[in-house]
């Protein structure tokens, strides 16, 4: 298939494994203990688990599963906000299809369709505006989330709706941010990543600056990478050839769709309706400032926080669930206590159990899980 | 026999114009309306003699049965949304999927019942295209619908309609298809492009506004079972990759041999179309379902036997070897990526979701 096979030559993969395998035994470190390699992205994650990446590599290579999973970072408290408004009466409530499954406290947004809420998957917030026209009775909330990829869309259909002066759409947002997130991820005290790879479809928006003080202020290489195959494997060897030259600097590898300056009325759409929110709380990482937007004033109308009462309440993490040490690398997902036994994708009690692109999630569905659950026994 | 022809034109009239062309609870109460629906439309689409006598129930000639004959019973609901895509409609759907049931078992498909669940409201145009359509498919299937069951439900209550079919079968003496008979050593084939079924469903939805030609590939498949059955002597099981796709069916297969199994994904098929529609939609062309595969297994040396089996036979097209049987940890279903690389392939928790970004 054109514009795919491309990008998953088997010929090009063993080139590239080559080529990260020559430069390997030319990093010392590699010699102490593997390199940590860190793939911000879920879409990354995802395609390195379902192309079998990890296991081409060579073993002084581990690849640690990031927090860009946006399904996976939504705390249990803002899952309960979800089916709380889907429960309203007269409340048509929107979302994308793999949040559907995450856990609440009492219960997924799945569970609350099946008790009987409204509850329809969209593939756009343009589909979730498209119902509110077709039902002017009823209350259409749309269930935003996602980094900057998809901020872009939630703005603009905001935008659309304000310009037709539909009343009965609103957001709930739910957007975040990456770069706080990847900031507070290289302050913790246990981080020992040695790179990253960047994301791709973020980076389309916001382009490559933002990165740049992971070189320099944290020194470690950044290379904003395509979803295919071999896109990941070139990234993959690109960091190295950074960390073997010692010269950090933030990369693009995809150069087909990441432009160093971002898109810029993508950004300009994001800019005239969010507004960053002092604080965001992530599932597993805690408060991270500044890392989550919210609905400016001038679109309070459009903003579900505001048209309805929310309960917002904070809930904490289950307090086996080790998600946190897994987001930030520190754990592999089947080292956590609960990986398989208490915590699997039928029955998720952290969030990374929840989403195809969260790594438990991947690893239980692609993973060696025999071996491991044989391991621990 | 055409005065009869008539007279039932006019009935099929009278009925269309006294319900306004819709059905309506009247259809289902087993009053005169009923009975009008059934006589008028239903029986007389479906056209087979032993439904006909609108008895209670059909009554069969066993023929002579060979010693060691079985029979084989299977019974399957349908309530595909939307109940006409491309490829295919509910009503052949139904048809086939029990033919198939049958079918995958070695059991030759031999009479069929067929209930059906209709929403008030429901176009008796729309009912009678399905009916035709699944006439279409067991005349096909060489197979008569002889008994069957109509109920009508308050608007609301069901999606349009619902078929419910039985069928009913007959499994020649010693003939023994199943993942019991798998060995460590054989090998994996399928008989066609994996997916069609589900992604033509899931265009025809419309929700994602997809312009792409992918035409189910719903078929009766005792043919090609018959015909695989009699040239190649070495096969052991065979399954009907549905619901869960090719994945889930290969799962079960390694479960219910108690053996692992290997997957070159470089030589699974999969159209282009579907492949693409999965790439868009962020979903596994593995998972999706058949309507007119066979996904089977065949001991290694009747492998040049099956190839040439496979390639005698137009339903077999794009079919071929995509994996082995081997000793391993039971149950357990490696994939070779074509990419170079090896992962786990499982059956799916729940349903395949799109991923956000």
């Amino acid at each position: 298939m054109k514009y795919v096979d491309e990008f998953r030559d088997p010929e090009r993969a063993r080139r590239l494994v080559a080529a990260i395998e020559g430069l390997v035994a030319d990093i010392p470190t590699c010699r102490e203990r593997p390199l940590y390699i860190m793939e911000v992205c879920g879409g990354h994650t995802h395609a390195i688990f379902k192309f079998g990446i990890e296991g081409m590599l060579p073993e002084e290579i581990e690849l640690v599963h990031g927090p860009g999973c946006p399904v996976c970072v939504l705390p249990m408290g803002r899952v309960d906000d979800c089916v709380a408004l889907a429960e309203t009466p007269g409340v048509i409530f929107t979302t994308f299809g793999d949040a559907m499954r995450v856990p609440g406290s009492r219960k997924s947004l799945l569970q609350a369709k099946a008790e009987g809420a409204d509850v329809r998957m969209v593939y756009s917030p343009l589909d979730a505006l498209a119902i509110a026209r077709r039902h002017p009775d009823r209350e259409v909330v749309f269930f935003g989330l996602g980094f900057e990829t998809t901020m872009p869309a939630t703005a603009l259909t905001i935008l659309q709706a304000e310009r037709e002066g539909i009343r009965n759409f609103s957001v709930f947002c739910n957007h975040i941010t990456i770069i706080p997130t990847i900031k507070a991820i290289l302050d913790s005290p246990d981080m020992q990543l040695d790179g990253f790879l960047g994301p791709g479809h973020v980076s389309a928006v916001i382009g490559t600056r933002p990165y740049r003080f992971i070189p320099e202020v944290y020194r470690r290489p950044v290379v904003i990478a395509g979803f295919e195959p071999l896109d990941i494997l070139h990234a993959l060897w690109r960091v190295l050839v950074q960390i073997r030259d010692g010269r950090p600097f933030v990369e693009n590898q995809y150069r087909r769709v990441v432009r160093e300056e971002g898109n810029p009325s993508a950004l300009a759409a994001i800019e005239r309706v969010f507004e960053l929110r002092e604080f965001f709380e992530w599932r597993g990482l805690g408060s991270i400032d500044h890392s989550g937007v919210r609905i400016r004033d001038a679109y309070a109308r459009f903003d579900a926080e505001r048209r309805f009462s929310i309960p917002a309440l904070k809930i904490a993490d289950p307090r086996s669930c080790q998600c946190g040490e897994v987001l930030k690398g520190v754990l592999k997902p089947w080292q956590c206590k609960v990986f398989g036994t208490a915590c699997t994708p039928e029955t998720p009690l952290g969030a990374l159990m929840v989403s195809s692109e969260g790594a438990c999630a991947a690893w239980y569905q692609y993973g060696d899980l025999d071996r491991v659950m044989e391991a621990r026994a | 026999m055409s005065e009869h022809r008539d007279l039932l034109a006019e009935r099929r009239r009278r009925l269309f114009e006294v319900a306004a062309g819709r059905v309506t609870l009247a259809h289902g109460s087993g009053g005169k309306a009923m009975h009008e629906l059934l006589e008028a439309l239903v029986v007389p689409t479906l056209g087979d003699a032993e439904l006909a006598r609108m008895d209670d129930q059909a009554r069969l000639d066993p023929g002579t049965l060979e010693a060691g004959a079985r029979l084989a019973l299977t019974t399957d609901g349908f309530v595909v949304q939307p109940p006409v895509f491309p490829g295919g409609d509910i009503g052949r759907l139904a048809v086939c999927g029990t033919v198939n049931d049958l079918a995958v078992g070695g059991a030759e498909p031999r009479a069929l019942a067929l209930a059906l669940v209709l929403e008030e409201g429901l176009e008796l145009a729309f009912l009678e295209r399905i009916l035709t359509s699944a006439r279409a498919a067991a005349e096909e299937a060489g197979i008569a619908i002889v008994a069957g069951d109509t109920k009508v439900v308050p608007r609301g209550a069901c999606d349009g309609l619902f078929v419910t079919t039985t069928g009913i079968g007959l499994l020649a003496p010693g003939c023994d298809l199943g993942p019991h008979r798998i060995r460590p050593g054989d090998r994996l084939f399928v008989s066609g492009p994996l997916g069609d079924h589900g992604a033509a469903v899931m265009v025809a939805r419309g929700d994602m506004a997809l312009e792409v030609e992918v035409r189910s590939d719903c078929a009766p498949l005792w043919d090609l079972v018959r015909h695989l059955r009699a040239e190649v002597p070495g096969l052991r099981c065979l399954r009907d990759p549905t619901r869960g796709g090719f994945a889930t069916t290969v799962v079960e297969l390694a479960r219910g041999s108690g053996l692992a199994f290997e997957i070159e994904e470089a030589a699974l098929p999969v159209r282009d179309e579907v492949r693409g529609v999965c790439e868009i939609l962020g979903l596994d062309p593995l998972y999706l379902a058949c309507e007119g595969r066979l996904v089977g297994v065949v001991a290694e040396e009747d492998v040049p036997r099956l190839e040439a089996a496979l390639s005698a036979h137009p339903q077999a097209a794009g079919g071929g070897l995509v994996g082995r049987v081997v000793e391993g940890r039971p149950g357990r279903v490696v994939m070779k990526t074509a990419f170079g690389g090896r992962r786990i392939v499982d059956m799916l928790i729940g349903d395949q979701l799109p991923r956000i970004c």
